[in-house]
């Protein structure tokens, strides 16, 4: 177990490296320069090319490049090119509310869809079942900005339950009840697709589960069908979902960075919105850079968590 | 006495298992370990053993579905073991196999005509009508209608697929078949239909057999010779009369005696049957490799593999009287 | 009848729906079974000897229902009993062993854990006392550390070990009848010896009856006091093994006796087949089930079914050629 996830984090090293290369040329392929943005519309052709001198924008790209990357092994994102803070400090101050709703919306998304999912398993074929099946498709199929404008418009501007946006209220010092209230429809629209999906997997994987060998023994030897269900059953559909968190964190990155521009939610998903739209690409390349250690780590977590929930896997 | 057509020589097939971080082999599983045995034209030779012994590995090697680790197998003078691919293209058509499972190894997808006339047309550039009509009369050589030509494999029964199988087999007119556990996925009323049909095709077409099975009553039926075989080693070679008339390995002994003999009068009958299970082949006990299961482990076994001779690898042979 | 018997199942009928239409994979059997006695239900596939079992037991899949007939152990009728009730006989006072060993276990708890929650759920053990009867069962059935098995995962044993991990839960509760399907078939040879010998001689200790599925006579030779032969969803012949094996009514048991190798025996020239192959259950012959593959098929037997019907005490079989009421021409 040990030399597999040595082995493992081994392997990551080329593979990070290889998205942040690409990262890296892709935004530079973006149009426009970052000290277009910086300047008065009046600058001079020399004013431009001293911004970009000063930024190290005027080298080639290769060597921005190594520049970017020795900077890194020193622990060193680079400055931001807006507002001139260090980069690390910047993304620190975001990912404490990011990591609050991704979290969040993870654990509702799991507390409501294990136990859908078993009930439709349960009830497969009936009703119940195919009314859950229906709304994880529609669940599935709606996207986040417009799920998430429809919530503002019916909880927060119609019924006026909740805020519109933001992660605290303002002068009210943003106590407990304070912040829940800014969390819940941010946390409903990010679960939404996430509890969708699972909930697909967990049916499924049930009933694959309910047609298995031991399951036949488990009722031959008598035993009730809650135990069966929650001992028996369960346990080993639960191997196979668990597999599905580590492409679910990936999902839900894409899904922060839209939800957060939604309801204003003070986090990472703003900031990229905030530094595409400058051109900030030192921002963008720690942002992405902490995004694939994230899918990264969470892949490597699932590989740990299969072992843990599957006596038979042992990785060698 | 003719030459053989086969002739296996210190075979083994061996895996590697990986472990550690840059996955370096740390040992192997030793599926074949030095198996030596000859086939002679128009005999039927069975190889016997449990699951784990080497014995499909061993019918692979012949027909070179899976190259040796080591070792040679000669086949009408060449050693196939290193042949390249375009020459082992041309032995393919002498050289044929049957599998077990009759359901995964005929391709849904694919009329038992097309199924048939397929390796004709590649290997024999016979064109389509003649490759055909080939399909249709072997089709009932083997014993079943000419119109099952149209039909797709889930069609036909578990019996009548391994006729299609058969049948493919013989499609190339080729000189040794090795069958791999032919009848084990049938019904027992279709296995003695099977194992007919294969006796009657070696007269026919004055084919050689492979016949590898763990069952011991249709091995006994069809084979001339027969090799037991045990975690990837022979253990006793001899004719079908000797083996089951006078075994002189332990293990053939153990083997026969486990055997639920359709007759219940015999349930009470002396034997032995060993406790324990089959080793991993990853890790085989030293010495003999059945030593820890034997009845009559003795020292000498325990530090010393026994070689092959007289058809028997034991260091104390059963004796006439010891049965 | 001398004794009362355990278990008495009667014209049992087993329906499934499918894509194709309803199929009635078990039509009409019967057969009783004294306390202690191993009875084994041999057939080829499509037989029904599985299903049979499985709707003693109130197992079938959700397509699968009891049509007709009756089960009735120790005089009570399993058919219809309402499931609550059911679930305190399975396990209980009937307990089941499969034939796949390697997925019938769960593969995520522990033997100890599948062993112990039967005797917790019937007997009413605590956790420590189940515990500590599943080493004493696993050392029963002849597993070597049993301390240590009991808290290994099901991967961990061979098939051989596995199997005797089923026996072992199997006979936890002290169970009166214990239904093996194919125990032993997917078994090595010389681990089928150790666990046909281990299932002897716990039965004779224990006195617990046995039906025992098996699709090979010779498992049947070494097993059954007594054989019901089923063919295409019934039983068409039913005694004791001796006369079975000695003297055989039905042409289908004949035949299948002359169709399999013995080994003890000199080398035969030839085995006898039956020819053709068993029927599709949905597109079932009519009259005698078997008649097309019969030799001794007369014209009747493609129209008119036969009833199972003693030829001798405790021999019944279900063919023509055994009508006493009419003489042939």
């Amino acid at each position: 177990m040990i030399a597999y996830l040595i082995r493992r984090l081994l392997i990551g090293i080329p593979v990070l490296l290889g998205v942040t290369v690409i990262n890296f040329f892709i935004i530079n392929l973006a149009p426009g320069s970052p000290a277009d943005l910086f300047l008065s519309p009046t600058a001079t052709p020399e004013d431009v090319a001293r911004t970009e001198a000063e930024l190290g924008l005027n080298k080639p790209i290769f060597v921005q490049y190594v520049n970017w990357l020795t900077q890194l092994l020193h622990g060193n994102l680079g400055v931001s090119f807006q507002n001139r803070e260090p980069v690390t400090q910047l993304i620190g101050d975001r990912i404490g509310p990011t990591l609050l709703l991704m979290g969040t919306s993870l654990v509702v998304a799991y507390l409501v869809a294990i136990p859908i999912g078993i009930i439709a398993a349960r009830r497969r074929n009936t009703v119940v079942d195919y009314g859950v099946v229906g709304a994880s498709f529609l669940g599935i199929s709606v996207p986040h900005f417009f799920l998430g404008l429809a919530m503002i418009y019916v909880f927060a501007l119609t019924l006026g339950w909740f805020p519109t946006g933001g992660m605290l209220t303002l002068g009210r010092g943003g106590g407990f009840a304070d912040r829940l209230s800014h969390l819940v429809l941010p946390v409903v629209v990010l679960a939404t697709a996430i509890a969708a999906n699972m909930v697909r997997y967990v049916r499924s994987s049930m009933i694959d589960a309910f047609g298995q060998d031991y399951i036949r023994t488990a009722k031959a030897k008598g035993l009730g069908t809650s135990v069966i269900t929650n001992k028996h059953a369960l346990r080993n559909a639960l191997i196979p979902v668990v597999t599905v968190i580590g492409v679910d964190l990936s999902a839900l990155i894409g899904g922060a960075i839209v939800t957060e521009q939604i309801f204003q939610w003070p986090g990472i998903g703003l900031l990229t919105i905030q530094s595409i739209g400058a051109r900030d690409y030192a921002v963008l390349m720690g942002i992405n850079l902490i995004a694939a250690v994230a899918v990264f780590a969470a892949n490597l977590l699932t590989d740990i968590a299969y072992a843990v929930v599957d006596p038979r896997v042992a990785y060698a | 006495m003719t030459d053989p057509l086969l002739q296996v020589r210190n075979l083994k097939r061996y895996y590697p298992i990986r472990k550690g971080v840059i996955a370096r082999t740390v040992g192997h599983v030793r599926a074949v370990d030095d198996v030596s045995f000859d086939v002679y034209p128009g005999e039927t030779l069975g190889i016997v053993g449990e699951s784990g012994c080497g014995k499909s590995t061993t019918g692979r090697a012949v027909v070179r579905l899976e190259a040796p680790t080591a070792g040679s197998v000669v086949y009408d003078g060449t050693d196939i073991a290193g042949l390249s691919t375009a020459k082992m293209r041309r032995l393919r058509t002498e050289l044929q196999m049957v599998f077990q499972d009759p359901y995964s190894s005929l391709n849904p997808q694919i009329r038992i005509g097309e199924l048939l006339a397929e390796p004709l047309i590649a290997h024999k550039r016979l064109d389509r009508t003649a490759a055909h009509a080939k399909a249709a009369e072997m089709l009932e050589t083997v014993g079943l209608p000419k119109l099952y030509l149209n039909r797709y494999p889930h069609e036909l029964s578990g019996g009548q697929r391994q006729r299609v199988g058969i049948a493919r087999a013989l499609m190339l007119e080729p000189k040794l078949i090795v069958c791999d556990e032919p009848v084990s996925a049938l019904d027992v009323s279709i296995q003695a239909q099977v194992l007919n049909l294969l006796k009657d095709l070696q007269g026919e077409f004055g084919l050689t057999y492979v016949f590898i099975s763990h069952g011991l009553g249709a091995i006994k039926y069809i084979s001339d010779r027969i090799v037991v075989m045990y975690l990837g080693k022979v253990m006793e070679t001899a004719t079908t009369a000797e083996i089951f008339a006078q075994p002189k390995h332990p293990y053939t002994e153990i083997l026969l005696d486990a055997y639920p003999e359709p007759d219940p009068r015999l349930r009470d009958r002396q034997r032995i049957i060993v406790e324990g299970d089959v080793p991993s082949p990853a890790n085989p006990p030293k010495g003999c490799v059945f030593h820890t299961r034997c009845p009559y482990t003795k020292d000498i076994c325990r530090t010393e593999s026994p070689p092959l001779a007289d058809g028997v690898a034991c260091h104390f042979p059963l004796e006439a009287a010891g049965r | 009848m001398s004794v009362t018997p355990l278990l008495q199942v009667d014209g049992l009928r087993t329906e499934f729906s499918t894509d194709q239409g309803p199929v009635t994979s078990v039509d009409g059997v019967s057969f009783s079974l004294a306390p202690g006695e191993t009875l084994c239900l041999v057939g080829e596939s499509g037989s029904g000897k599985s299903v049979s079992a499985l709707s003693i037991m109130g197992l079938l899949a959700r397509n699968g229902r009891i049509t007709a007939g009756s089960v009735l152990f120790e005089g009570q009728d399993l058919v219809g009993l309402p499931d609550r009730e059911l679930r305190r006989v399975r396990g209980h006072a009937i307990a089941m062993i499969f034939q796949e060993p390697m997925t019938s276990l769960n593969p995520v708890l522990t033997i100890g854990d599948q062993l112990a929650e039967t005797m917790i759920l019937h007997l009413g053990l605590t956790k420590a006392q189940a515990r500590q009867r599943a080493i004493e069962l696993l050392e029963k059935v002849g597993i070597p550390r049993a301390k240590d098995v009991v808290d290994d995962h099901p991967h961990r044993l061979s098939g051989g070990m596995r199997q005797r991990v089923m026996i072992a839960m199997a006979l936890s509760c002290e169970p009166k009848l214990i239904i093996a399907d194919e125990p032993t078939t997917a078994l090595d040879v010389t681990i089928q010896a150790q666990i046909l010998r281990l299932m002897r001689e716990l039965s004779a200790e224990t006195g617990t009856a046995m039906i025992f599925i098996t699709h090979d006579l010779g498992v049947v030779a070494e097993m059954a006091d007594r054989v019901a032969v089923m063919y295409a969803g019934q039983v068409v012949e039913e005694t004791d093994v001796y006369t079975l094996f000695d003297d055989p009514k039905h042409p289908y048991t004949s035949a299948l006796l002359r169709s399999i190798p013995h080994i003890t025996t000199p080398a035969g020239d030839r085995l006898n087949p039956i020819s053709g192959s068993v029927p599709n259950l949905l597109h079932m012959p009519t009259g005698c089930r078997f008649h097309d593959r019969c030799l001794q098929a007369m014209d009747r037997c493609a129209t008119e079914p036969p009833e199972l019907l003693p030829v001798a005490s405790q021999h019944s079989v279900r063919c023509w050629l055994y009508d006493e009421t009419e003489v042939p021409a």
